[in-house]
């Protein structure tokens, strides 16, 4: 594949950050490419390392350690000050927040949030800023957009607040277009709007998505390719249909399946035991899904696993899949699964 | 806004009546009366009984507080027995004193607070910031009066820098251009004894907001414009970091030109608050009652400031 | 039999302002629900921010006044004027976030303990024999007794809620949102549990969410709130297979399905979906922008349609 193909491309990007005096990667040797309109999403639960990949790509840590390539267009961003990385984010990268409530700044117009990004990438005239500010909260759906212009962030619902957010980054046109959890603060009708712009927009622009989630059914609906992630790392990553027709790393297999959904009713849900360990307490030699199933032996894992391509496109991180089951099918009692997550917890 | 200070207006009205009655009873129940200090014991009972009883001074309270409440409508405030002076020239005076001393105050409050505030929020957990907030702490635990004695005694008495009391320098024409640096000149100890302790507070408030704000999403979403660190705490950190001393703004005001009794007696300073203890001394009450009016009515208009200047940064309120 | 019957239930919140702030406008927060719950089942709230499914909920709590109509709990008026009758021991609340809800400066052991400890004076043995039956019932460890709830992970605070709400063997249960503030596999465990336990006790639960999935999952019946009222009402498989009101297919249309063969479909159906609610939405309501009153049109399903005539 061709350099020039490829948007963004990620290599052994690891994010650390200090606990008690010492580094711990959150985010651990992640690679990943996306290429110009592409919709990638990046899975995993809360504690997975997702949001702290998306920050790391905007150089939005303040305090954090951060090794690796990040190769944009013709740049290499780690590289970059924070001078000329602010030439790059809010212009050709942007991104959209979770949280609509509180992305905005409370005493600032809307018209001036969307203005104050223009500016610095260099638009035009105050007046021709102004009506392209306009235009854009029309862009995303915003109905009477001159009032709304305006407004004051708190007399804005939820929904139109993300639309503001939204118009935000996609203001400059950009190229790639990180969008970290955009739909979860929202109410479904509501989300299904959002998403059908997030999509409209990036046909329009033919921008690269990274695609932030934990909703499995948003990713189905939305990606064209998905990445799992796992306690920092990338546990299996494949096309959209792949991934949710054949997935194979058991905690992929475990999110599915803990989802409540037409053929599980009335039976109980996948439980995945255990948590996530905490960083400073996390074992990084072996398989780190391996103490979440624990009935699979130990000779199935190994040691150091890598992400290897089991078929086209398709790659998964450690052998344990092979001889993984799902262990759904005893209906253990409650107090079982419960003393498992102690048990773990006690150890961290 | 107008319908909303009104109605400010009309709730707190009925307080100060009720305040101003309190002052009546309770100056009644002392011992003495304006009198009783100023009397040369050799003047005959008679006289003196003749002297009161013309004052009003022997009728019971209710008639006293109801002549004053009729005099004060039509405009007579009175007159201070003690200085002999309507109450108002006498208020007056040393009201001016104190709009001067509480001016530079508070710009020295903002002047010097607002910065180190600044710098301790934004670089917080280094030694500036370990420096700072440790000067805060001191701040708070010293009390004025003895900030006050201690600045006097270095640059009042040992350097000589400046002088150690009054307003202004003896015999200077007012109006000249010496006699405004004469005042000047005056007003530095005592305005750097109240800054230098008032702005603790500020210092504090601001620190703390900026290390709350610098962490909220907008900032982040600020930073992924592309905007630059500078302009982040500029136009974003530091506004939304201020309204907890806006809010503060109009009450210190208020409580400045209230006066400070610790420093102008420290700095033998003309100013308000000595004219008020100095009142109840003397059991002058005319001049007493009417700064406790004053006091009162400053209180509420500190408030109504507080609340005008908060709807003004802050769009979130809105007064109707 | 039914539990818990919620009778035309208003509830209207004043809007103030002019000069003397006199009363001008009322929020009609909640304006005419009726729902029964028989005992031992689930009923799911179901309904976006605003529809009135939480205040209707605490409402039943007594946490809401009340503007008009009545709550009956085992056949009892709850919002008896005069002597008010005391139910609070057989109605508890699970909150949404497991985090903000438990007194972080309390011991597992006094944030269990407290209700039992406001109903029932009891020596403090007894008090730690009973509150360690509830740790074991809920699936704690006998050592989280003396923790505090920063130490245990998010579902298992949830379980703390849980066996502070079952410590006085509640009948009835209002779940709000209790899981939406979970990670998947988390959910999955707390609503696993909530399942079990309910079975246990035969519970009877009101279930707040706006997770149609998770409702369909946990709940028998299914009433559909919007702006204060509702517009449906039936069985699970009523809701499901049969939506009648164009807000109630609306709303099941927006869930994305992980079903990768069905997108399409998924798609093209929320779209229509969309347009016949852009072009009837309007109609479905009444003058005033309210949903009609209930109709049946089978035993159990019930649907806010136009009067006819």
């Amino acid at each position: 594949m061709l350099m020039s193909e490829k948007l963004l491309e990620v290599n052994d990007l690891t994010t650390s950050f200090k606990i008690k005096g010492e580094y711990y990667p959150a985010v651990d040797h992640v690679s990943f490419s996306i290429k110009p309109n592409e919709v990638l999403a990046l899975v995993g639960e809360s504690g997975s390392g997702k949001s702290a990949t998306a920050f790391s790509l905007m150089g939005l840590h303040t305090k954090a350690r951060i090794t690796g390539e990040v190769q944009f267009r013709d740049k290499e961003l780690t590289a970059l000050g924070t001078g000329r990385m602010n030439k790059i984010r809010g212009g050709d990268m942007a991104m959209i927040f979770q949280d609509p409530m509180t992305a905005l700044n409370p005493l600032m117009k809307i018209k001036q949030q969307i203005t104050e990004t223009l500016k610095l990438h260099g638009k035009k005239s105050k007046d021709e800023r102004e009506s392209y500010a306009v235009e854009l909260l029309d862009r995303v759906g915003i109905p009477r957009p001159e009032r709304v212009a305006e407004a004051f962030p708190h007399e804005l619902s939820g929904g139109m607040r993300q639309r503001v957010v939204i118009a935000i980054a996609i203001a400059n046109r950009p190229k790639l277009l990180i969008a970290d959890e955009p739909t979860t603060a929202l109410d479904v009708t509501i989300q299904a709007q959002i998403l059908d712009l997030i999509r409209e927009l990036q046909d329009d622009l033919g921008s690269g998505v990274l695609l932030i989630t934990h909703d499995l059914g948003v990713v189905a609906e939305m990606a064209d390719r998905v990445a799992v992630m796992y306690a920092g790392q990338i546990v299996e990553i494949a096309p959209v249909r792949e991934l949710f027709k054949n997935p194979k790393h058991p905690y992929t297999r475990s999110l599915l399946n803990s989802l409540p959904s037409e053929d599980m009713l009335g039976s109980r849900l996948h439980v995945i035991e255990g948590v996530v360990p905490p960083l400073d307490k996390m074992d990084r030699t072996g398989c780190r899904f391996a103490p979440r199933i624990p009935w699979v032996p130990a000779s199935a894992h190994e040691d150091n696993p890598e992400l290897r391509e089991i078929s086209d496109d398709h790659f998964v991180r450690c052998t344990c899949y092979r001889d993984f089951h799902l262990n759904n099918e005893g209906d253990a009692p409650a107090s079982a699964d419960a003393a498992m997550e102690t048990g773990t917890g006690g150890r961290a | 806004m107008l319908k909303f200070t009104l109605r400010r207006l009309l709730v707190t009205f009925p307080q100060l009546v009720v305040l101003s009655v309190l002052v009546f009873i309770m100056g009644s129940m002392m011992p003495g009366d304006a009198l009783s200090g100023l009397i040369d014991p050799t003047i005959p009972r008679e006289a003196i009984e003749a002297r009161r009883e013309a004052l009003g001074l022997n009728n019971p309270w209710y008639i006293q507080y109801r002549d004053w409440v009729f005099a004060m409508f039509q405009g007579d405030f009175g007159n201070s027995i003690f200085h002999q002076r309507p109450v108002l020239d006498v208020i007056g005076d040393r009201l001016m004193n104190t709009i001067w001393l509480s001016l530079f105050s508070t710009v020295l409050i903002y002047l010097l607070g607002l910065p180190l505030g600044l710098v301790s929020g934004r670089y917080n957990d280094s030694l500036l910031d370990t420096t700072i907030t440790g000067y805060t702490y001191l701040g708070f635990a010293t009390p004025q009066f003895i900030f006050g004695l201690v600045i006097l005694w270095i640059f009042g008495y040992n350097l000589n820098w400046f002088p150690t009391g009054g307003s202004v320098g003896p015999g200077i024409e007012p109006g000249t251009l010496d006699f405004v640096l004469s005042k000047i000149n005056h007003l530095v100890l005592p305005s750097f004894a109240i800054a230098l302790i008032g702005l603790v507070g500020t210092v504090q408030y601001l620190r703390s907001g900026i290390i709350e704000t610098k962490q909220k999403d907008f900032i982040v979403l600020a930073r992924a414009k592309g905007v630059k660190e500078s302009s982040v705490y500029s136009r974003h950190i530091f506004r939304n970091s201020i309204l907890p001393i806006a809010a503060f703004f109009g009450y210190e005001i208020v409580a400045l030109l209230g006066g400070s009794i610790f420093i102008e007696m420290i700095y033998s300073y003309p100013g308000m608050g000595r004219l008020f203890l100095d009142s109840i001394s003397t059991r002058d009450f005319s001049v007493a009652n009417i700064l406790i009016l004053f006091y009162g009515f400053m209180a509420i208009v500190g408030a109504l400031l507080s609340d005008i200047i908060l709807s003004i940064v802050d769009p979130r309120i809105r007064i109707k | 039999m039914t539990l818990l019957e919620i009778k035309d239930l208003k509830v209207h919140y004043p809007i103030k302002g002019g000069f003397f702030n006199t009363v001008k406008d009322h929020v009609k927060a909640v304006d005419g629900v009726s729902i029964k719950i028989p005992e031992g089942t689930t009923y799911g709230l179901v309904g976006e921010s605003g529809s009135g499914k939480t205040t209707t909920g605490k409402a039943v709590m007594g946490l809401n006044p009340i503007t008009a109509g009545d709550i009956l709990f085992d056949g009892r008026k709850l919002n008896a004027s005069g002597k008010k009758v005391d139910v609070r021991d057989d109605i508890q609340m699970i909150f949404q976030d497991p985090y903000s809800s438990l007194n972080a400066r309390k011991r597992v052991f006094d944030i269990v303990a407290e209700p039992i400890r406001n109903y029932h004076r009891k020596p403090k043995n007894e008090l730690a024999e009973e509150v360690l039956t509830l740790l074991d019932r809920v699936g704690l460890p006998r050592d989280a007794l003396y923790k505090y709830p920063h130490e245990f992970s998010g579902g298992q605070r949830q379980r703390i809620g849980v066996a502070r709400a079952i410590a006085l063997n509640p009948k009835l249960i209002i779940a709000d949102e209790p899981v939406s503030a979970l990670d998947v596999s988390v959910q999955a465990q707390v609503l696993n549990f909530m399942q079990e336990i309910q079975k246990d006790m035969n519970l009877t639960m009101m279930f707040i969410a706006h997770d149609l999935g998770v409702v369909r999952h946990m709940c028998q019946h299914i009433g559909i709130m919007y702006q204060g009222r509702l517009v449906e009402e039936g069985t699970a498989e009523d809701i499901f297979s049969n939506p009648q009101h164009i807000y109630t297919k609306r709303l099941i249309a927006a869930i994305p399905d992980t079903n990768v063969d069905k997108i399409e479909r998924n798609l093209e159906v929320r779209q229509t979906v969309k347009t016949e609610y852009d072009q009837n939405f309007s109609d479905s309501l009444d003058d005033e922008g309210r949903a009609f009153p209930l109709q049946s049109i089978s035993e159990t399903h019930r649907v806010a349609l136009p009067v006819k005539g």
